[in-house]
């Protein structure tokens, strides 16, 4: 662990995405937002790499696809050997056809993988994040991921009990921010984002426009309470800032 | 929003399936069927591969909303125009537009609506149906890891599931089964499957044959399914 007191900081404003991950420890459990794209924070995860944090326990939707060019993913923290379990939704590629980096990884035994249904993750986030400790779901019931589970009846139907799943560090992507903190998504950009922030310790957001002074913001639009959100950084422009971009439905 | 919601006209290839190795619907076609089950009013979920090309087809004056499980209610078309957003993804992270009305939550919402039972619809792509209405679709042994995404909480959260998916693997095998020999994302959910070779129902001894693509015989079908099947 490095010690922040010298990085440059204004309030919960950091000038860098390496100042603002600098004192992640070893060990860490970090929940990394975005759905396909949107709401990914590319510039935290490059900082993240780069800063050698180990022993990390990575939550993310997905480990990563076969797509290139191939921005920043969980699988990259795989690579680089400082991931040793991730949860998520998809550990494997979407196509049969296809490979994704992380299976090799994976098969070798160098990485576990904790495939959590897609719902089910997010509201164990939510439940982190709003101090429920477990709650039962209909999801999963009658599959492999139900095997050694416990199972509950309720009028008449079988639920799957789950437990919350709080993180240290929730890295997230916004649109909008104030210097108090609060958030603004834009589109399918929230996701994981706001549930991810509430589950964690500390909550490290990038955002995509200038940080504006606290009270700029309507706070009847603020999708994510500055109260969840502790250090924000303003993604810079490319080259340097990491953005993304789109890809086309195969129809035939 | 004005532009997102400007649902530029995209074309979209409705026609038979083109290349020499493939018989019966393409790939739209098998959405388009799908879609011609959709009821004026449901809030249908689209999920990735075939399924998100529902989202293109004509069903008449019908008017669905289209829910993506990332958080969008109210989809519109895919690749709206060069004006669209990059933060505007469905399911299986393609561009999509937004309709009129369209609204935007976060995930634990987008699957608290999934599972309590307010989609109508959701159309899933399915390695594996049994005629128990069981289906397959996140893992492939001996494969590890798996993709579950969202299905499990689709399949068990919607109203009706239906399952889109080749008719046989490349081999010729049959992917239409007594009992489905991949690992399960939910059992007997499956209301209606459709193939490129036509549209089936499972009904607990076999398939009730719905529709045929054109081209396609009973006895062909027949040969090509791992059960029976049942024209009334």
């Amino acid at each position: 662990m490095r010690a922040i007191a010298d990085i440059h900081r204004t309030g919960k404003v950091f000038d860098t995405a390496e100042a603002a991950v600098a004192d992640i420890a070893d060990g860490s459990t970090i929940a990394i937002g975005g759905f396909a794209g949107p709401g990914t924070p590319y510039n935290l995860m490059r900082a993240l790499r780069d800063q050698g944090a180990r022993d990390l326990t990575i939550i993310s939707n997905t480990v990563g696809t076969a797509h290139q060019p191939r921005p920043p993913d969980v699988t990259t923290f795989v690579e680089s050997g400082q991931a040793k379990k991730v949860i998520c939704t998809f550990a494997g590629a979407n196509r049969p056809t296809e490979i994704i980096p992380f299976t090799r990884f994976h098969e070798a035994g160098e990485v576990e993988a904790e495939v959590v249904a897609m719902g089910t993750l997010a509201e164990r986030l939510r439940a982190a994040g709003n101090g429920i400790p477990a709650f039962y779901t209909p999801t999963g019931v009658g599959t492999a991921l139900a095997e050694g589970r416990e199972v509950r009846t309720i009028d008449g139907r079988d639920y799957l009990y789950e437990r919350a799943l709080p993180a240290d560090i929730a890295l997230i992507r916004a649109w909008k921010a104030d210097t108090a903190g609060n958030l603004v998504f834009r589109l399918a950009q929230r996701n994981f984002n706001p549930l991810m922030a509430m589950a964690a310790k500390l909550t490290i957001a990038e955002v995509e426009e200038p940080i504006l002074p606290a009270g700029a913001l309507d706070p009847d639009q603020i999708h994510c309470p500055g109260l969840f959100v502790h250090r924000m950084i303003q993604v810079p422009a490319t080259p340097e800032g990491l953005w993304f971009f789109r890809r086309k439905e195969r129809v035939q | 929003m004005s532009a997102l919601h400007a649902a530029a006209a995209v074309a979209v290839d409705h026609a038979p399936a083109k290349s020499a190795d493939r018989i019966g619907w393409s790939r739209q076609q098998m959405a388009d069927r799908c879609a011609q089950e959709f009821q004026e009013g449901w809030l249908v979920n689209l999920g990735i591969g075939i399924p998100t090309l529902c989202a293109n087809t004509d069903i008449g004056g019908r008017q669905v909303i289209y829910h993506a499980e990332n958080g969008v209610i109210g989809c519109g078309p895919l690749e709206p125009g060069a004006e669209d957003d990059p933060n505007l993804v469905n399911a299986g992270g393609f561009n999509i537009g937004l309709k009129p009305g369209a609204a935007i939550v976060d995930h634990a919402l987008s699957f608290g609506i999934i599972r309590s039972g307010r989609v109508d619809v959701t159309v899933l792509g399915a390695y594996e149906v049994a005629c128990n209405g069981d289906f397959a679709n996140w893992l492939l042994p001996p494969a590890i890891g798996g993709t579950v995404g969202g299905a499990m909480d689709l399949a068990v959260g919607a109203k009706r599931v239906f399952a889109v998916l080749e008719h046989t693997q490349r081999d010729g095998s049959p992917r239409l089964l007594p009992r489905c020999g991949l690992p399960l994302t939910a059992t007997g959910v499956v209301q209606l499957v459709c193939t490129n070779y036509g549209l089936f129902q499972p009904v607990g001894q076999g398939f009730r044959v719905r529709d045929l693509a054109p081209g396609i015989s009973l006895e062909f079908v027949s040969a090509a399914t791992g059960c029976a099947l049942f024209t009334t």
